[in-house]
């Protein structure tokens, strides 16, 4: 029983971290309908550019929000650049660019920093109060700033106008022009976000499983199935996508199929959920009438 | 005194085909004028233009501004609002939501709340709709937030695409009454695209007639209401 619950609780740990990554998906999905496949790999970027901060001296928290800053520029200067063209484009030629981005950004990580496995420094230390037998101060810390950052973009885009803008955009592209909202620096802000969380859930994860340019891979993966199965239009879906992800891979992985085969349960997650549930569990019924 | 809005030589295209050839037109402020024709005209198209929505050439004064090369958004920003057919609404988000997004380009928050009051007070439904989810109205009940949203822009020009379709008779009258109070009361210029032809000439001051994308004739509602030839050759009643 003890251990059962172990398995539950670091499953609901890891699955913050694929919560963090589904959001992060679901910004961009919901802006553009496209999803981008990079997303992993700019967040590896993003962590390293973290890490170098702190190699200099910086404090953990200086260089938190340093990055969160730099990857939400970085991000938002990438749409500009490199998508924007692609913005009439047929998705083929998006997912092509998606993936080109996804090599650069991996291919860059290493080339810049190294492919040496890097340890990554936690700000929720063991002498922290949440430190309990069940959860490590790290992953009590990882959920309290998941809830924080879901927190603050609900506020965001419930009460402020650019929010509301921007969900004018996503749903509306024609009619948000209209009402005169520039809609392709929406979709730019969108992207700049969604960097901005995928950093989050880099630098949450680093300090879990050691910093390297392939750090992401796995977790781009847990990330797809959990924003699918709860609904890739759903953030909040994507968040409990990531807990269900993340203990399901934890339980089977102990009692089932054993450790190796883990990525496997990410793998048929997607396709029982595309097959059965394509909206996924929590996936919006928008109404409409004509 | 200078139009409000003066339309040279405008022609529009989608992709390789055009639409639109040489068309003129011009709008005094605080009139309304309706543009009439049948299907594949140009009358929606012609609103598109005026919202650089569609690839245009020739020349649109509005205002004393040339809106041609200009983005659909800086066309907003001075003042055009477009309820467009289909209406246009953000079908997710709820009645307020889409109220607000109307004067999102104007950004003052006390005149939006002011002005959402005064919408509300002039569509009551709306008022009793508010927090619902603006797909789940009725078609007249979109049509009317439609027409709220492009008046939340506090607009000099409306541009109205096909507001009786697709409703009952009474609530295109009811709907054809509000517009004329608008008009009246808050000296909102309007360019109206309408099908049924003896509504609009009731309401507009002047009207244009589109045949195949060009002007085929126009003049005061009265005139074109009342010549037998035109009706028969055109308006089809």
């Amino acid at each position: 029983m003890e251990g059962f619950l172990h398995q539950i609780f670091s499953g609901l740990a890891n699955g913050v971290i694929y919560g963090s990554v589904a959001l992060a998906l679901v910004m961009i999905y919901q802006s553009t309908h496209h999803i981008n496949f990079a997303q992993g790999e700019m967040a590896t970027f993003s962590t390293f550019v973290a890490w170098t901060l702190m190699q200099h001296g910086m404090p953990y928290w200086g260089a938190f929000f340093l990055t969160l800053a730099l990857s939400f520029v970085g991000a938002l200067v990438i749409q500009r650049v490199v998508l924007r063209p692609l913005e009439k484009a047929p998705a083929l030629n998006n997912v092509i660019v998606f993936i080109g981005l996804l090599l650069i950004f991996n291919a860059c990580s290493g080339w810049f920093f190294d492919h040496t496995i890097k340890s990554f420094d936690s700000p929720f230390n063991d002498s922290w109060m949440f430190d309990t037998k069940y959860f490590s101060a790290h992953q009590f810390g990882s959920v309290f700033v998941l809830l924080l950052v879901l927190l603050a973009l609900y506020l965001f885009f419930r009460f402020t106008s650019v929010g509301l803008a921007m969900r004018g955009a996503a749903q509306n592209p024609d009619s948000a022009r209209l009402v005169g909202i520039r809609v392709s620096w929406m979709l730019a802000l969108g992207w700049g976000l969604a960097a901005a969380i995928g950093a989050v859930a880099g630098m949450m994860i680093a300090p879990i499983v050691f910093l390297d340019p392939n750090m992401m891979l796995g977790i781009l993966l847990y990330g797809f199935a959990a924003a699918l199965l709860g609904g890739i239009d759903n953030p909040w879906g994507a968040v409990l996508g990531g807990f269900i992800v993340g203990v399901l891979e934890n339980v089977l992985g102990a009692y089932v199929i054993g450790t190796e085969l883990k990525l496997t349960v990410a793998l048929v997650l997607i396709v029982v959920t595309l097959t059965l549930k394509p909206n996924g569990l929590f996936g919006k019924h928008v109404v409409t009438r004509v | 005194m200078p139009k409000l809005l003066e339309v040279n030589k405008l022609c529009a295209s989608y992709g390789a085909t055009q639409v639109l050839y040489d068309v003129d037109f011009d709008l005094e402020a605080g009139h309304i004028t309706a543009i009439l024709g049948a299907n594949g005209a140009g009358k929606t198209t012609t609103l598109r233009a005026l919202c650089q929505v569609v690839k245009t050439s020739g020349s649109i004064m509005f205002d004393g501004e040339q809106l041609v090369g200009k983005s659909t958004e800086a066309v907003v920003r001075m003042a055009v609002a477009h309820v467009p057919d289909g209406r246009g609404t953000f079908t997710g988000l709820s009645v307020e939501e889409n109220l607000r997004l109307g004067a999102y380009s104007r950004g003052n928050k006390a005149e939006m709340a002011e002005d959402m009051e005064r919408m509300f007070k002039r569509f009551p439904i709306l008022k009793q709709r508010r927090h619902q989810q603006a797909g789940t109205l009725s078609g007249g009940e979109q049509q009317m937030l439609a027409i709220s949203r492009a008046l939340m822009l506090r607009p000099k020009l409306l541009l109205l695409d096909e507001p009786s379709f697709g409703l009952a008779p009474l609530i295109v009258a009811e709907i054809f009454r509000i517009m004329r109070s608008i008009n009246q009361e808050d000296g909102v210029s309007m360019l109206l695209v309408e099908q049924n032809a003896s509504l609009a000439l009731d309401l507009a001051d002047h009207a244009y007639l589109l045949e195949t994308g060009r002007v085929a004739l126009h003049g005061p509602s009265e005139v074109i209401k009342n010549d037998e030839s035109v009706r028969r050759a055109y308006l089809g009643y």
